[in-house]
């Protein structure tokens, strides 16, 4: 397989999974921030801290409300990680590699794109924003879907095993960090609210279901960070994706130094948790890991991709 | 309401679908009495869903305007053009026949040259070609083979027959789009399917495949076959990626080859790999910049030495496009009868070379009412359409060809035939059209099944080229005789 095809392939599986979460995002804030008590200041804007967009953004707008926050996300081609902007990188990828995914992603691909394109207003007023929401992660779900039941095991499904696990675990470990950040801004031993953020958490990461028949207990701060972070069957957890990185990678030629080395240093980093960490110091936790999980896409593209000059 | 089927007029010209008002060819009989069984909103929703397919299924070309690279949707029309199969068994054979001849003939002229010796086509002719390349002579592709790909423009006449209009020989391009519009024809008049006796065209990307794979310079199983592709920026990117897809082919970009030790090889995950067969969609001039153009970023550096030493075949090889020229095109005939002693199956169009004092004369008197075309341009760029042309452009062509008289050549107003084309809501009027199947030739030769048909949307207008407003339609090869039906 051609090293650049390669790269456009895992770029691909990127983005979709950034689409599908960056629309579930939306759709929970939605719905949380009619249960929050006002005393909460929790905003639209952590949105755009959770995806470190805060300079974008500001360069943008000047208010940080509703409205400039939902258009940024979906519908601003400026912004590298909006909606609209990830599904033009996938129809470029996908149009540049037709000779390795299935013919029929170019056609979902194609679908998708028309459909934001012609509804991307619907999404930013707020009447029918679910709707075209869902229509979106339904959209993702569907080019998944086709590619899961279909894609021969080929080096292309593993890079885009390897872009959609390492895209999953970032998402996790930020959705995980906006938590812990909202929680610690609780000036009140507020349990409820406590609650309602951790449960906002799971739901961004389609795992509530899942945390309530695992944990079988209530919501709090340290089950979720533990459940999220080690369960390894819950597809969106570190520990699922990393094995799963890790597995794609030794279908991959020449990936036992790298796999060796992604091995050793995750058991390392996992010494930093031992389960009760919390507040600030889960926050640096999470921080080493997104540090580490750059550190794997640097390597990944170091050892398969085209050396630019 | 329907179509108004009896007030459609085809005038002077051949029409492929009516015969007279109201009535159908043979072929088409069968279709007409479907159209004309749809109503006006019928045939609205089967043009609405066309379209709509179109955009999903992302067909699309890539037009180059000042303002940077457009991708537009690839424009078709729902009434499909019909030929009958016994009238295009003989234009198979007839197509075959050229580019047998044609390569016999590319051949001699890169090595001995025979056909110059013996005095058939004169040696300034060749000398001044800008498409002969010095850099290929004395070297011997497999199977004495060439232009592995052909796309042959033909035109029917007045006469209902087919002439050939141009042959193809570098890249040529559009067998996509023939293969893409059966699929969109499927999708929105399924119903027609089951009612006529149309011949499949789907084969063609297998039988490319087999082309090319036959070409390998390596024995081996499974040799590697890799699409060479100018890159997103081309006007026909999106065919180059689709016949890699259809092929199971890699798509590669000059900066994903590299020549090492006079073999070619694709940078991959697992590190270098051996090609065997390059199927390339870039220019001559732009493949090697070690050899040709040395600013070339498109090509790659050594891919002439590596082709010479015999470690890789391309398709077409370098400097097959020689007979390409439409000087050269005037011989085709006398190039049939030299090399294979038989009667051409395919008439020319009729054609003046300027270079010929007497022939000139007649062109310069006659261009209100010649087609003048530059010997090596392709597009349909470049070229005077006298009867529609103004003074200043007649002027202004007289000067060309005087300047530089091997460089033009001139043929009468083609009478191209029409078919019946939506050019509003429910309303089918005649418009111009050409057709260009695809032939391939390396062990064994093969012709697509029809081709690709291009329509000129503007009335009265013979320019069909898609970067120039043409639009196309599906092609079908009807059986009129045997079978059930």
């Amino acid at each position: 397989m051609l090293s650049k095809v390669a790269e456009r392939v895992y770029w691909t599986a990127r983005y979709l999974e950034r689409i599908e979460s960056t629309a579930r995002l939306i759709t929970i804030y939605d719905k949380l921030l009619f249960d929050l008590p006002r005393s909460v200041s929790l905003s639209w804007y952590n949105l755009i801290s959770i995806n470190s967009l805060q300079s974008d953004f500001d360069e943008r707008f000047s208010v940080r409300d509703e409205r400039n926050v939902v258009k940024f996300m979906l519908g601003d081609s400026n912004n590298p990680c909006s909606v609209v902007s990830s599904l033009a990188a996938i129809r470029e990828n996908v149009r540049t590699t037709r000779d390795v995914v299935l013919q029929e992603t170019w056609e979902l691909t194609n679908e998708l794109n028309l459909y934001v394109q012609e509804n991307l207003q619907q999404g930013i007023n707020r009447s029918k924003r679910y709707e075209f929401l869902d229509t979106i992660i339904k959209g993702c779900q569907q080019i998944h879907g086709l590619l899961y039941g279909n894609m021969p095991h080929d080096a292309a499904w593993w890079f885009l095993r390897l872009g959609r696990n390492l895209e999953r675990a970032d998402m996790t470990t930020r959705n995980l960090d906006a938590g812990a950040a909202a929680v610690l801004e609780v000036i009140e031993d507020d349990t409820y609210v406590r609650q309602i953020i951790w449960g906002t958490v799971l739901r961004s990461l389609n795992a509530e279901q899942g945390y309530r028949r695992t944990v079988r207990g209530p919501v709090s701060g340290s089950m979720v960070a533990n459940y999220l972070l080690l369960d390894a069957n819950l597809p969106r957890s570190i520990e699922h994706c990393f094995i799963s990185i890790l597995d794609s990678c030794e279908k991959l030629p020449q990936s036992q130094p790298l796999v060796e080395q992604l091995k050793h240093s995750y058991d390392k980093l996992s010494l930093h948790f031992d389960g009760e960490t919390n507040g600030a110091a889960l926050r640096a936790y999470l921080n080493e890991l997104q540090i580490y999980l750059a550190k794997v896409h640097t390597d990944i593209r170091e050892l398969w991709f085209p050396k630019y000059s | 309401m329907s179509i108004a089927w009896n007030d459609y007029q085809a005038g002077e010209f051949y029409d492929e679908l009516i015969s007279s008002p109201g009535n159908a060819r043979k072929p088409a009989q069968k279709l007409l009495s479907y159209l004309k069984s749809l109503s006006e909103q019928e045939v609205d929703a089967r043009r609405l869903a066309a379209e709509a397919t179109i955009r999903e299924m992302g067909v699309s070309f890539t037009v180059y305007t000042e303002e940077g690279n457009i991708d537009r949707a690839w424009p078709f029309d729902i009434i499909p053009r019909v030929i009958a199969k016994n009238q295009w068994q003989q234009t198979d054979a007839g197509l075959k026949q050229r580019l047998k001849a044609l390569n016999m003939f590319i051949d001699d002229l890169y090595h001995e040259q025979k056909i110059i010796k013996d005095g058939i086509i004169p040696e300034f002719v060749l000398k001044q070609s800008s498409n002969y390349r010095a850099e290929c002579e004395g070297i011997s592709p497999a199977f004495g083979v060439w232009a592995h790909i052909c796309g042959t423009d033909l035109v029917r006449h007045t006469d209902g027959k087919f002439y050939v209009l141009e042959d193809n020989l570098r890249v040529p391009s559009g067998v996509s789009y023939m293969l893409e519009n059966r699929s969109i024809m499927k999708r929105v008049m399924p119903e027609v399917f089951e009612k006529v006796d149309i011949a499949p065209v789907g084969d063609y990307p297998s039988r490319l495949f087999d082309t090319l794979t036959a070409l390998s310079p390596r024995a081996i199983e499974k040799p590697v076959v890799v699409v060479l592709t100018p890159g997103i920026y081309n006007s026909a990117y999106f065919e180059h990626a689709f016949l890699a897809q259809q092929m199971g082919a890699e798509l590669v970009e000059g900066s994903d080859l590299v020549v090492q030790d006079d073999c070619v090889y694709t940078k991959t995950i697992a590190g270098l790999e051996r090609v065997d067969v390059i199927y390339r969609r870039i220019d001559d001039l732009f493949l090697d910049p070690e050899c040709f153009h040395r600013d070339s970023v498109l090509g790659v550096a050594g891919l002439m030495r590596a082709w010479r030493a015999g470690n890789v075949a391309l398709a077409n090889a370098p400097g097959a496009g020689v007979a390409d020229d439409k000087v050269i095109y005037a011989f085709v005939p006398e190039v049939i009868k030299y090399y294979l002693d038989e009667s051409p199956l395919l008439p020319n169009v009729e054609t003046y070379l300027c270079y010929d004092d007497k022939q000139r004369q007649h062109v310069l008197a006659n261009l209100d009412k010649l087609v003048v075309k530059p010997a090596n341009e392709s597009g349909g760029y470049g070229m005077l359409i006298g009867p529609h042309s103004t003074k200043k452009e007649r002027e202004h062509f007289a000067a060309l060809i005087q300047a530089n008289p091997r460089n033009y050549i001139a043929q009468p107003t083609l009478a191209l035939s029409t078919a019946p084309t939506l050019v509003g809501r429910n309303v089918a009027e005649p418009r111009h059209l050409d057709l260009r199947p695809f032939v391939l030739q390396g062990k064994d030769s093969y012709v697509t099944t029809g081709g690709l048909t291009r329509v000129a949307m503007k009335k009265g207008s013979l320019v069909v080229n898609s970067s120039q407003g043409g639009g196309s339609k599906d092609t079908w090869i009807v059986d009129t005789e045997g079978g059930a039906n």
